[in-house]
């Protein structure tokens, strides 16, 4: 188990983590998510021993490992850019780790088999690593990672320079190979839907700070905050005391009697039924395989609702929204 | 925490930087700023109470000298230019059977040794030449020998950066009505302009200072600055006017640099580069800049070599070996003390050592310029560049000028490859150092992740990757070494001359049978140059980063 207490690296005037606090459970993956340069590559920097912390503590299985050397610490770290070594070919790549830790010869050849088979590149062990496709380089960097067997596996932005579609399929098969061999993961992501995807626990990460943390669907589902609430997806933030906000969740709805300032309501939460006297008017929708997404103006607000058949543009529409979908946001 | 001081993480402190740039700067400080000190100084004492530079820039001849070592630069610079842009184009942008050979080929008279070149051009225009016309002594033979020789300069550096401009800009050029010409001079060449200039620069600096090639090809006829320094120097001992000449040349090639830097840093501006794949020949034009590109290819750098050839297989019969197999005998009256076959032997041993020197020294000097980021390092940078802008036969003669004391060194065997070594390792700076400086810190935290300690980081990582650069530097040294004759010309002690100099020096004697053996010992220079080349481009490394 890894636990994180407190953790603080000042770059200057910034604080690149804040006071930062991260437990672990040994086997779960843990998506640490956040918008670029709010210190989610300084964290795996620190966690990874490559650079020091200012204050706080690194702690595995109840060890302090804070002062031990990058090298020794028996934590994986694979880079957003891979950085495979040019001058080796792919099984040499995976075997380094293997070499680093003293394994014998014979030991190493099957060892990287069995990894380059897990990693789906059975038969590259003697390509060059300068003539793989961006995808390849990224199995061989997750291979390498896991040869050792490290304690603990970081991730950082492992699938940023991949396109769409490759990434959407690496991060199931990445989920496999995890939830296969039990490992613990730190998985550093600005992607929410990669995030989703892979990770059993969610921390939001702002400035430096966590500011959500819990089970993946918890934090989706309180988010806690307004701007957690957007970094997350929610497309539909109304303001408490907006004149929309009575009309779209209805007057009778018991959120609107708490202190929350804000609400978020899933668009998938939306439903439209055509209503001539309705209080809502389509103004546009958009086709997106499966489902219609359709912006609907009430008054001054406009609600996105993902619905499967959609009203045309400009029909009157009345809007039903499940109370217990509703969101309480604070500031 | 970043990769360039991966020394001193390695635990290496101040102390031992330290000892690693006291190596580098006591050698240049000895071997190079110690000797053109030593000339500034005479140049401005003088003898005898007058000051030699004021004397020089007053008598008429040497005034001349000057006057005639400019003219014949510019002329061979432009020369150069006018025949290598259309080379440039058609390594850059045509695509045709046998491109990449081509290529490589444009690349072998730059490497060759002035004295093979100059002598190959004697084979061709000079008495007996096959052109049936005797054209030594004369300006055109120097002119013809300096496009040869730097053409491949101006083709490669032109060409390099014409494949990385974006083709769309001509095209574009084209859709909106420019005809194929227009579209070049008003888009290709202004863009191409950068490249041009630093390649003229680089020719204008080669041919300002050229010297085996004049003084085998000119003769005394002839002199440049770089040739009058020699006579004076050796021939008629006049130190003072000699280093007068060299403090001169020094001044027009600082004159020079500081033209072109400054033009560099009005004209330097973002351009997006684009790789970009030849495209295939598709206009008449195009066929017959291609075809014009390979006659000169063929008959401009390939005759002249072909003919040395030739030559040096030439008997009084018919053709064969003779000339080489008579190699192992003295030749008497020709200036030259031994047997050129143990010139050979020397040329090999001085080059090895000047390699191992040059990497040692180029090698830590690299380490600093790279891994070091100050003030000093950088200082340390322009200095170590400063040899390349100095004419070999200043460095020759600040030797004999300067190195009799406080130790007598201009006996000793080690001058030679000392003043290769000092030669070539601005090479091998420029060619370890970049890699050093590109190899990403990343790479070393990867190997950090994986459990490597920071000693077997630099072995496993930065050693295995450095080392194909060293090797290059290593093979350029060599390369240097070998045809280096400018400063042996001063300090090769006559009883154990260099390949070059035992050609310049067969070359002196007049006869059908000594010429051939002159030609026999260029075809020997230049093939083993060939091979030290041929290592270089072996381990050569690409562009890519790592």
């Amino acid at each position: 188990m890894l636990e994180c207490r407190s953790l603080t690296r000042i770059y200057g005037a910034t604080r690149a983590l804040d006071d930062f606090d991260l437990t672990v459970l040994g086997g779960s993956i843990a998506a640490v998510i956040g918008p670029s340069g709010c210190g989610k590559t300084t964290l795996l920097r620190v966690l990874s021993g490559l650079e020091q912390q200012d204050a706080g503590s690194i702690v595995w299985d109840g060890r302090d490992v804070s002062s031990t050397p990058t090298h020794q610490r028996g934590f994986g770290l694979m880079f957003q850019d891979f950085a495979l070594f040019p001058h080796r070919t792919v099984g040499e790549n995976v075997a380094f780790g293997l070499r680093m830790a003293g394994m014998a010869q014979t030991g190493r050849t099957t060892r990287v088999a069995e990894v380059l088979e897990l990693v789906g590149l059975t038969g590259y062990v003697d390509r060059p690593v300068t003539m793989l496709s961006g995808g390849e380089q990224q199995r061989v960097a997750l291979a390498r990672t896991l040869a050792p067997q490290p304690r603990l596996v970081l991730l950082d932005e492992p699938l940023g320079s991949l396109d769409r579609t490759l990434s959407d399929r690496l991060i199931v098969e990445m989920h496999d190979i995890f939830e296969a061999l039990g490992v613990t993961v730190v998985y550093v992501t600005h992607d929410q839907g990669g995030a989703f995807a892979i990770a059993d626990h969610l921390i939001v990460m702002r400035e430096g700070r966590a500011v959500a943390s819990g089970s993946t669907e918890d934090v989706w589902r309180r988010p806690g905050t307004e701007w957690v609430a957007r970094f997350l997806g929610h497309e539909n933030i109304i303001e408490a005391g907006s004149p929309g906000a009575a009309v779209a969740i209805g007057t009778s709805s018991p959120h609107l009697a708490g202190t929350a300032s804000a609400f978020a309501v899933p668009a998938a939460a939306v439903s439209l039924r055509e209503d001539p006297a309705g209080p809502g008017t389509v103004e546009s929708v958009t086709f997106r395989g499966g489902s219609h997404r359709v912006r609907v103006a009430i008054g001054d607000l406009t609600l996105v609702a993902d619905v499967h058949s959609s009203p045309v543009r400009g029909a009157r529409v009345a809007i039903d929204i499940p109370p217990d979908s509703v969101i309480p946001l604070t500031g | 925490m970043d990769g360039r001081d991966a020394l001193t993480r390695l635990g290496a402190t101040r102390l031992t930087w330290g000892v690693v740039a006291a190596v580098p700067t006591l050698f240049l400080a000895y071997f190079f700023v110690y000797p053109l000190a030593t000339i500034l100084i005479t140049a401005l004492r003088g003898a005898g109470g007058s000051n030699a530079m004021i004397d020089v820039l007053t008598r008429r001849p040497l005034v001349g000298v000057a006057w005639f070592t400019t003219w014949q630069a510019a002329v061979s610079t432009l020369l150069t230019v006018a025949l290598g842009i259309p080379g440039a184009y058609v390594l850059a942008r045509l695509d045709f059977p046998g491109r990449r050979i081509i290529r490589a080929l444009t690349i072998v008279p730059f490497v060759l040794p002035t004295v093979v070149v100059g002598t190959a051009f004697l084979a061709v225009l000079g008495p007996g030449g096959i052109i049936g016309v005797d054209l030594s002594r004369t300006v055109t033979a120097i002119i013809v020998a300096h496009v040869f020789y730097n053409y491949a300069i101006v083709v490669r550096t032109v060409s390099a950066y014409w494949e990385h401009l974006d083709p769309r800009l001509e095209e574009a050029a084209r859709s909106l009505g420019a005809t194929p010409w227009t579209a070049f001079r008003q888009v290709t060449l202004p863009l191409l302009m950068p490249a041009i200039a630093s390649a003229a620069s680089i020719v204008f600096l080669f041919t300002f200072t050229s010297f085996g090639v004049i003084l085998i090809l000119g003769g005394l006829a002839q002199a440049t600055i770089e040739v009058e320094i020699w006579r004076q120097a050796t021939g008629l001992l006049n130190l003072p006017v000699a280093a007068a000449l060299a403090l001169l040349q020094l001044l027009g090639v600082a004159a020079v640099l500081f033209v072109y830097t400054r033009y560099q840093e009005r004209r330097s501006r973002q351009l997006a580069v684009t790789p970009s794949a030849p495209h295939r020949i598709a206009s008449r034009a195009d066929r017959w800049i291609l075809a014009g590109n390979l006659v000169v290819i063929t008959v401009l750098l390939g005759g002249p070599l072909a003919v040395l050839i030739g030559r040096s297989l030439r008997t009084g019969s018919g053709y064969g070996f003779d000339a080489y197999a008579d190699l192992g005998r003295r030749v008497d009256g020709s200036g030259l003390f031994v047997a050129p076959t143990s010139a050979i032997a020397n040329s090999l041993r001085f080059a090895l050592a000047a390699t191992v020197i040059a990497v040692v020294i180029g090698g830590l000097a690299a380490a600093i310029v790279a891994y070091r980021r100050n003030a000093a390092s950088r200082s340390f940078d322009a200095l170590l560049m400063l040899p390349l802008g100095t004419s070999a036969v200043t460095l020759g003669f600040g030797f004999l000028l300067a190195l009799d004391e406080p130790i007598d060194l201009r006996t000793s065997l080690w001058l030679v490859p000392i003043a290769h070594a000092l030669v070539a390792i601005p090479f091998v700076v420029r060619t370890t150092a970049p890699v050093m400086r590109r190899i990403r810190a990343r790479l070393r935290e990867a190997a950090a992740v994986l459990g490597a300690n920071p000693a077997q980081t630099w072995r496993e990582i930065d050693l295995p990757l450095v080392a194909r650069a060293v090797a290059v530097g290593a093979g350029f040294a060599f390369a240097v070494s070998l045809g280096e004759f400018g400063a042996t010309s001063f300090i090769a002690r006559p009883d154990a001359p260099t390949l070059p100099i035992a050609i310049f020096r067969l070359l002196g004697r007049p006869g059908a049978v000594t010429f051939g053996r002159a030609m026999a010992l260029s075809v020997i220079l230049m093939v083993l140059t060939a091979a030290a080349v041929m290592m270089i481009e072996r381990f050569r490394l690409g562009d890519e980063d790592f």
